[in-house]
């Protein structure tokens, strides 16, 4: 396999309401992807886009809608969708198309309009369920997220008061980022504890906002790097990927083994036997508070209950030694489901090249691992990027 | 970026200017309606559902009782072999205390919901359902509880031909 790396990222912003159209915010994401890169679509050989359920934008088939967009018209273009883990997991498609031999130069363009949907996204959620044996309990998708919660904070004893920890953590991380929905410099623990009980043990400043948004990315082959002498680069050393069981009521929620399983196979590529002390920095995915905690876990960067413990001694603050979402994550910037690429793949670009700007981890980051979560709690994706 | 760029892409909405038609908008609603067919294994827990039962699919591949049913084993990659009737008696693996409907929509009455693993099943496997007669200070993570099921002219072949879980009584088996 030849080796690959990215070369460019791009976003928008991530609104609750956008006016531009999904072509437009694909269109402004892919080109701010270029510049950075320093390419045109010309020098563009595939495309590969990434979004969630066609009825958030509330049209069928929208990777083909929006194609124009992503500069996919006259070249080899394909939509993948993994669920949430389609955020992390379009990259690794793309890396595939590189790595293979089969093109040089791949665009990754991933696109989330949530706000067409009428009254609320949730609304759409609600067919995720299974038709026959959970719809008519007329679910909502937070209760699976509580459920999960609930089982994970039960087992390993750990306390409202330190979950909450993770959402002022990242909410304040986002006042550094110039895309941000729900950066807050002053928020506390108190603010997430006394924000509204959506469902216990989940309270609203818990949870990440739905979101209207696009990224992409660049990804080239080393000789093109080479010749090129692209000085913006951060090489894709590790990707992986694996789905659970749909059987979700027959699975114990307090691991997520499928994200253990797709992180074991990334790092055995890159050579990583040791995740805590090799990784330097990540951006799991994060559209719970507590999620940040369980996917550390999965991503063996914390041991089973120990990842709450972390993050009260500051080990993930972004002066930590282990900074986490760094970008502010899902829950300060916001949660355009595919399109939080530009805060996973697009945030361990900027940290590992240096262009992060107010953000930019304070000591010297080598080694990256960005995760997507998504489905009915079944579905892990895993990139680790090295500078 | 994000450094380098000054200005990023996107021009923000308020809800003002979007629910009262302030901006240039198109509204459409699907016409969609779907029947699903419920299968070999669970058009079978259906029926048995109706019954007031519970029941399973055993698999000699891995010794699994699997709940809910199905026809192949999803571990063993192969046709499960019997059908085997678990109890209505189970323990709560977790739950939530919801002040949401299906909509996002808010609820002053809270719902107890959760996951039950039944008896009968190998460990772990159980179904998804409402808590009630007990208060949201009672439910814990581990009580035992029991089926309460519709009385038998009401069940129509549904999960919800159980009301819901409540906890087991003292002595109760
Ligand atoms: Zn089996």
């Amino acid at each position: 396999m030849r080796k690959v790396g990215v070369i460019g990222a791009g976003m928008t912003l991530f609104r609750r309401r956008l006016q531009d159209t999904p072509k437009e915010l694909c269109y402004e994401a892919s080109k701010m992807a270029l510049d950075s890169a320093g390419l045109t679509l010309a020098d563009v050989n595939m495309v590969v886009s990434g979004s969630a359920p066609d009825a958030f934008d509330g049209v069928h088939m929208k990777g083909e809608y929006y194609a124009d967009g992503c500069g996919a018209y006259g070249r080899p273009y394909m939509r993948v969708f993994t669920g949430g883990g389609t955020g992390v997991f379009s990259t690794i498609a793309g890396w595939w198309h590189v790595a293979s031999g089969l093109a040089d130069v791949v665009l990754v363009v991933n696109e989330e309009k949530m706000s067409p949907c009428q009254p609320h996204a949730q609304s759409v959620f609600g067919h995720i369920w299974d038709p026959i044996l959970d719809r008519p309990l007329k679910p909502n998708l937070v209760w699976i997220f509580a459920m999960e919660m609930n089982r994970y904070m039960t087992v390993h004893h750990v306390k409202k008061e330190d979950i909450a920890l993770v959402a002022v953590k990242n909410k304040r991380n986002a006042v550094g980022h110039p895309c941000a929905q729900l950066a807050d410099p002053n928020i506390t623990v108190e603010d997430v504890l006394n924000s509204e009980i959506m469902a216990w043990p989940v309270n609203r400043l818990d949870i990440s906002p739905p979101s209207d948004g696009a990224s992409a990315v660049v990804l080239a082959s080393e000789d093109v790097i080479r010749k090129r002498k692209v000085q913006d680069k951060a090489w894709v050393s590790g990707v992986g990927w694996c789905i659970d069981s749909t059987m979700w009521t027959d699975r114990d929620l307090v691991f997520p083994e499928y994200v253990a399983r797709a992180a074991k196979m990334a790092y055995k590529q890159a050579r990583i036997d040791t995740p805590r002390r090799q990784i330097d920095f990540a951006e799991p995915y994060d559209p719970f508070d507590y999620k940040e905690l369980h996917h550390m876990e999965g991503l063996l960067l914390a041991k089973k209950g120990e990842a709450p413990i972390l993050t009260k001694e500051g080990v993930t603050q972004r002066d930590g030694d282990l900074p986490t979402c760094p970008s502010g994550g899902l829950l300060g910037v916001g949660n355009p489901i595919a399109a939080t690429m530009g805060i996973k793949i697009g945030e361990l670009f900027w940290q590992l090249t240096g262009q992060a700007g107010k953000r930019q981890i304070p000591h010297e980051v080598r080694t990256g691992v960005a995760q997507a979560w998504g489905d009915l709690m079944q579905y892990g994706a895993v990139v680790v990027m090295r500078a | 970026m994000t450094a380098r760029i000054p200005k990023f892409p996107g021009t923000e909405l308020g809800s003002k200017e979007f629910y009262e038609g302030k901006v240039t908008q198109v509204r459409s609603r699907p016409d969609a309606q779907y029947d699903f067919s419920a299968g070999e294994a669970i058009s079978r827990f259906l029926e048995e559902l109706q019954k007031g039962k519970l029941i399973a699919r055993t698999c000699t591949g891995c010794a699994r009782i699997l709940f809910p049913p199905r026809m192949f084993c999803e571990e063993c990659y192969r046709p499960t072999d019997e059908w085997r009737y678990i109890r209505d008696t189970g323990t709560i693996e977790t739950y939530s205390i919801s002040y949401i409907d299906q909509d996002a929509k808010r609820i002053t009455e809270p719902i107890l919901v959760g996951v039950v693993s039944l008896d009968g099943a190998s460990p772990k496997m159980g179904m998804m359902h409402y808590f009630r007669e007990m208060t949201k200070d009672e439910i814990r993570i581990g009580l035992r509880v029991k089926a309460v099921w519709k009385p038998p002219e009401e069940r129509k072949g549904s999960v919800l031909d159980i009301r819901y879980f409540r906890p087991l009584k003292e002595g109760e088996a």
